[in-house]
């Protein structure tokens, strides 16, 4: 083990890890064990991120979470009773419902209702003993643990979390939904639920990850999930976050392109206390297209830093991203959108967008936006915008005779809609819209 | 119904209005002409509510009201109208989509009931025909990427459903071609009472040919410095605004 351990909170990481060493016993022996390990160490050397780390200027999140958590001990399991559950699903979304509470996987709540040929779904746990095979290729091959301090500690702490394999050649027809629930009720709760996604080639799926917290209790969570999506297949990936004011929340989705694939993410965030997401997607064959979608309408003292990347790596391929918020009250949000297209990466088609709309004197946004091209015959673009709501078209509406409070809202409306409308499932638009629209105060 | 007194205005310190005195009754047509930058501009905004601009001198009486006292919606609801020189776009808000709530909130402040969705279509095709605006450039954003005379037709469109009192019509006629004039123009003749009245803001007398005005009224320096009937265009067609500005610039040098 290193030498190098940082502070106490670090400190705190590393004697759970040893507990969790002695509790994995026999388990200890599978080669997923030997991650774990090159993972703490990892993690020792790179120490959780300040706000003197570039990736993290803006997202003090090593303060944060000295500040408000206590790692010295293992979370507990928690318990959610199932009404509670149920309230929180999206209504109508006919989908396959996993759930998980405080970061471990309940097959009593989950219910599975796509045909057993089309896909498998298990507690990441049992795959590793199971579909050894698959665990050994993909497992932590694409989140990289070196340079991350979130992914390191994730890594290391995995255990629990979902394994869903898509063979080739299948439709996915029903989405499939992860309900991640941190049990506060009784006491601050924390974990680490880790997931890989594994869609076959030609294959279809949607997959969806949505956060809640019950119980008033802080609650952290740092989320990985790796997503291969393999030749010819399509992959749609949906994250919403309306949780608690208490809840904090560090998730990193990374994504791997065969050729010829299709993959799109949309990341909604509504609410929750410091919240970041990392959306990296490497765009490693031809052909590949990729979208990402973000919108965030933060108020109070929500924190929210997205991070994206999107790495060209080979030719003809295109990507397509558009993140939209909208600040009030002393809300803070940070974009930052890379783009590498590799000297290999000719004919690239990529495009960049980001918009922010500032609705309180003490809200802020950081946004920057970061294309890095080596390859010299490519369509790149980028443009982002930050400014208050359109003094000019608020004045169009009035002189119509729309009341100023309406005509905020419609334009403001308007301006999520953009994202919104890509939005592929009809229950979840319908969810969003509502959401959005309660958030506007949009009473027509 | 509508009386200016001694109106200024001024934006960031310049004052742009001077001191502006007009009188609009029922029924009549009043144009206002004038060179670029004159004010003509401001004083349609001024009149609409636009806070931007600061009204340091001056009444505005309407319909026996304070004008200047109300919120631009209020005025909007009380029947003024504006058919902006330059109509702003608006990305993901379309005509349709603003309409139903702007003519709603103009029923209700009126005492009407709110109109249900198939009133609303109904109107919304008979007022299309009177312009001839088809209806999906009212389905689109609004004004994005529409041609400067699909911009300046679906103004009048809204005029139509909304059915204002007072009507000021800022430059609606620039930039249109013959064809597209004559719509407007007889649009907004269709749409003349004699209960309502119009105020049209011009650079030509071609407008003025269909849309035939009682009074025609020179704006120079923020100053009504001449008015006139509809000869008065006709010779500032002819010899233009050289002569009015050298008789103004000579009596205040
Ligand atoms: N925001 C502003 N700040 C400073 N000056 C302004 C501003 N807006 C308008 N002005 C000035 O006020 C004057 C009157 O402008 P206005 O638009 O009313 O003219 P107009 O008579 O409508 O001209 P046109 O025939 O070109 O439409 C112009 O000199 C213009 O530059
Ligand atoms: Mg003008």
């Amino acid at each position: 083990m290193s030498e190098v351990i940082k502070d106490a909170i670090e400190q705190e990481f590393t004697t759970n890890f040893e507990a969790l060493e002695k509790r994995l016993n026999g388990a200890s022996a599978l080669p997923i064990h030997q991650v774990r390990k090159k993972a703490i160490n990892a993690f020792q050397e790179l120490g959780l991120p300040t706000a003197r780390n570039e990736e993290y200027k803006y997202t003090d999140l090593k303060k944060a979470l000295q500040k408000t958590f206590d790692f010295k001990a293992p979370s507990p399991q928690g318990k959610i009773n199932r009404e509670t559950i149920e309230e929180c699903l999206i209504p109508g979304l006919d989908a396959n419902i996993l759930i998980f509470i405080n970061g471990v996987f309940s097959n009593e709540l989950s219910t599975i209702i796509s045909p057993e040929d089309q896909l498998t779904i298990k507690d990441l746990e049992a795959a590793t003993m199971e579909d050894k095979e698959l665990i050994d290729n993909y497992f932590a091959q694409y989140a990289n643990y070196e340079h991350d301090a979130f992914i390191a500690l994730n890594t290391a702490f995995t255990e629990h979390g979902s394994f869903i394999h898509i063979p080739d050649n299948k439709l996915v027809e029903k989405p499939i939904a992860l309900y991640f629930f941190n049990d506060a009720q009784a006491g601050k709760s924390y974990n680490q639920p880790r997931n890989l996604f594994i869609v076959g080639k030609s294959s279809q799926a949607t997959f969806l990850e949505v956060f809640y917290t019950v119980g008033k209790h802080e609650s952290f969570t740092n989320i990985v999930s790796e997503i291969v999506v393999n030749e010819n297949a399509n992959a749609e990936y949906y994250k919403i976050q309306n949780n608690r004011d208490t809840a904090f929340h560090v998730g990193t989705t990374q994504v791997w392109q065969a050729r010829n694939s299709q993959f799109s993410a949309y990341t909604f965030t509504l609410n929750g206390a410091m919240i970041r997401n990392n959306l990296n997607i490497a765009s490693d064959g031809e052909g590949c297209e990729s979208h990402m979608y973000g919108l965030y309408l933060l108020h109070g003292k929500t924190h929210v830093d997205n991070h994206t990347e999107i790495d060209h790596i080979k030719p003809n391929s295109f990507s397509n991203e558009l993140y939209k918020g909208i600040m009030e009250d002393q809300s803070h949000g940070v974009f930052n959108g890379k783009v590498y297209v590799r000297q290999a990466a000719q004919k690239t088609n990529a495009f960049q967008s980001n918009k922010n709309i500032l609705l309180s004197d003490q809200a802020t946004i950081n946004s920057k936006p970061q294309l890095e091209i080596w390859a010299d015959d490519v369509k790149c673009s980028h443009g982002c915008t930050t400014g208050q709501l359109d003094e000019e078209a608020l004045f169009y509406l009035q002189s119509r005779g729309v009341s100023k409070e309406r005509a905020r809202v419609l334009l403001l409306y308007a301006f999520a809609v953009e994202v919104l409308e890509n939005v592929k499932l009809e229950p979840l638009k319908a969810y969003l819209e509502d959401l959005i629209s309660e958030r506007l105060h949009k009473d027509f | 119904m509508l009386k200016i007194t001694n109106l200024h205005a001024s934006i960031e310190g310049n004052e742009i209005l001077n001191g502006i005195n007009l009188e609009v009754k029922p029924g009549e047509v009043h144009a206002i002409m004038g060179p670029n930058g004159s004010g003509k501009s401001t004083l349609a905004s001024v009149l609409a509510g636009r806070e931007e601009y600061e009204v340091t001198d001056g009444e505005v009486t309407y319909n026996g009201k304070d004008l200047l006292e109300l919120a631009p919606e209020e005025r909007a609801r009380e029947g003024v109208f504006l058919a902006f020189q330059y109509p702003v776009e608006i990305p993901g808000v379309s005509t349709t989509n603003f309409l139903k709530t702007a003519l709603n909130q103009v029923r209700e402040h009126k005492g009407q009931e709110p109109l249900d969705a198939v009133s609303f279509l109904t109107m919304m095709k008979e007022k299309m025909k009177l312009v001839e605006i088809d209806q999906s450039l009212l389905s689109r954003s609004l004004n994005e990427g529409f041609s400067g005379g699909e911009k300046k037709r679906n103004e009048i469109f809204q005029m139509a459903m909304l059915e204002p009192t007072l009507s000021i019509l800022d430059e609606t006629d620039s930039g249109l071609d013959i064809d597209a004039l004559r719509i407007v123009a007889n649009g907004v003749n269709k749409l003349k009472t004699k209960d309502n009245a119009t105020i049209v803001v011009t650079h030509y007398q071609r407008l003025l040919d269909y849309i035939v005005p009682d009074y025609v009224h020179v704006l120079y320096k923020g100053k009504i410095v001449k008015s006139g009937t509809k000869e008065l265009a006709l010779e500032l067609e002819k010899k233009g605004y050289d002569w009015i500005k050298e008789e103004v610039d000579t009596t205040t040098a």
